[in-house]
């Protein structure tokens, strides 16, 4: 056999998985793993530009993404420049060093959630907060598709935004049920919460420093109880001579 | 084929670029284990190799991709990239990668013996066989590939081809 003939002998087959690993490098296909959370085993999706999605891992959760990525899904590890946040990130509720990739929703909806992101834990806000935050404070029902249409929820604390009216309100991973656990586990008191919207009281002042707070805040949680008085509107609480704390900035 | 491929890229990159892995990769994973003697780097910098011409495929409009001579251009990059891999290992970025699974190492059974005999090559000398021989590229592509003129190619293959022959005349 002459030289020619067998070094075009030398090609074996494709090595296994180089396909995959492919798709996962490119972007054409995103990967995932399964990491335990506060409400149990949750699949996070990631690819190149960062942490894609987080679901239930019950045994739909593939066929969720495809639908709604229109990517397909592979076991993988996620880079090892940020994987290694990703636990951290779930239990904070914060994306923290973790790249978010949300080229699924418009511009408006990731400017809400980047803005969701950081509502400290054990605290929550209301829909209006967010849409003014985001310079469009009429659009409050946009604000709330947004967080709705969440893909990352745990990592950008969805479950943080509540009800204008103060209620907690729906919650896309799982229901109210879900939510009030969530808000219990990171210390927000959910069931005082309602009690308080069920009054109708949505913000609370230090009748010492002459601020109000939103009533997860943590200024307002600080201070004495015998300090703190209830209002129920903006107007009652700029009326009896307060002014607006400037760290969660009630509007 | 190849003109059927880039085609199919022009007008269709994401749904067309597994086709290319899977028409392409095994040529470009076996040249690139016997250039590089290794089955790990191979794997690497094949993988490498499909990232950085997605990335790039992705910024050209459709003419450019048309009338793009695919194969040559994919070793342009490999070659590349299997210069600074010795280079420097550790600047490769990280990638989202198959968890390991101990993926077998598909070596042929001549595999090591050929790596042996051609590490008695300068390396343009193996190059031009690996792509001529192992790889069946014509003259004018290896001459795109490495930036060396059709002449120079032909002569690296002659020399490195009357090399071989001596290595293996010695063996027996």
């Amino acid at each position: 056999m002459s030289i020619e003939t067998e070094l075009a002998d030398l090609v074996g087959g494709l090595p296994d998985g180089m396909t995959e690993d492919v798709a996962l490098g490119t972007g054409l296909a995103d990967g995932y793993d399964l990491y335990e959370s506060a409400i149990g085993h949750v699949a996070v999706t990631f690819n190149p530009k960062g942490v894609s999605s987080v679901d239930i891992a019950d045994k739909a959760f593939e066929d969720r993404f495809v639908d709604r990525f229109g990517r397909k899904l592979i076991r993988a590890e996620p880079p090892s420049a940020w994987g290694r946040h990703i636990p951290a990130a779930i239990e904070a509720g914060r994306p923290g060093k973790l790249p978010v990739d949300l080229r699924s929703v418009t511009t408006f909806q990731a400017d809400v959630l980047h803005r969701t992101a950081t509502i400290p834990k054990g605290e929550v806000r209301p829909y209006a907060w967010l849409a003014h935050e985001v310079d469009r404070p009429g659009a409050v029902r946009a604000a709330g598709s947004a967080v709705a249409r969440n893909p990352i929820p745990l990592i950008i604390p969805c479950h943080r935004v509540v009800r204008t009216d103060g209620h907690i309100g729906n919650y896309s991973l799982g229901g109210p049920g879900i939510k009030h656990d969530l808000l219990e586990h990171e210390g927000a008191h959910p069931d005082w919460l309602e009690g308080l919207a069920s009054k109708h009281i949505r913000l609370q002042g230090n009748t010492s420093t002459k601020i109000y707070c939103h009533p997860t805040c943590h200024a307002i949680r600080r201070s004495k109880p015998e300090n703190v008085v209830d209002f129920r509107s903006l107007d009652e609480a700029k009326n009896s001579g307060f002014r607006a704390c400037e760290l969660c900035r009630p509007c | 084929m190849m003109k059927e491929i880039g085609h199919a890229l022009a007008s269709d990159l994401d749904g067309a670029f597994p086709t290319v892995v899977e028409e392409m990769g095994t040529k470009i994973y076996w040249g690139l284990r016997r250039l590089s003697g290794n089955h790990q780097e191979a794997e690497d910098l094949t993988q490498e190799t499909f990232i950085r011409a997605y990335q790039a495929l992705s910024g050209y409009d459709r003419a450019r991709i048309r009338g793009m001579n695919l194969q040559p251009w994919m070793w342009t990059i490999a070659l590349n990239l299997g210069r600074n891999h010795l280079r420097d290992r550790s600047r490769r970025p990280t990638y989202v990668e198959l968890i390991e699974t101990g993926k077998p190492d598909p070596e042929l059974p001549d595999g090591q013996a050929w790596d042996r005999r051609l590490s008695h090559l300068n390396g343009h000398q193996k190059t031009a066989v690996v792509l001529r021989h192992v790889v069946g590229m014509g003259i004018g592509d290896i001459a795109e590939s490495t930036g060396r003129p059709e002449g120079t190619v032909k002569a690296d293959i002659h020399r490195g081809l009357a090399r071989l022959k001596q290595i293996i005349e010695e063996e027996a």
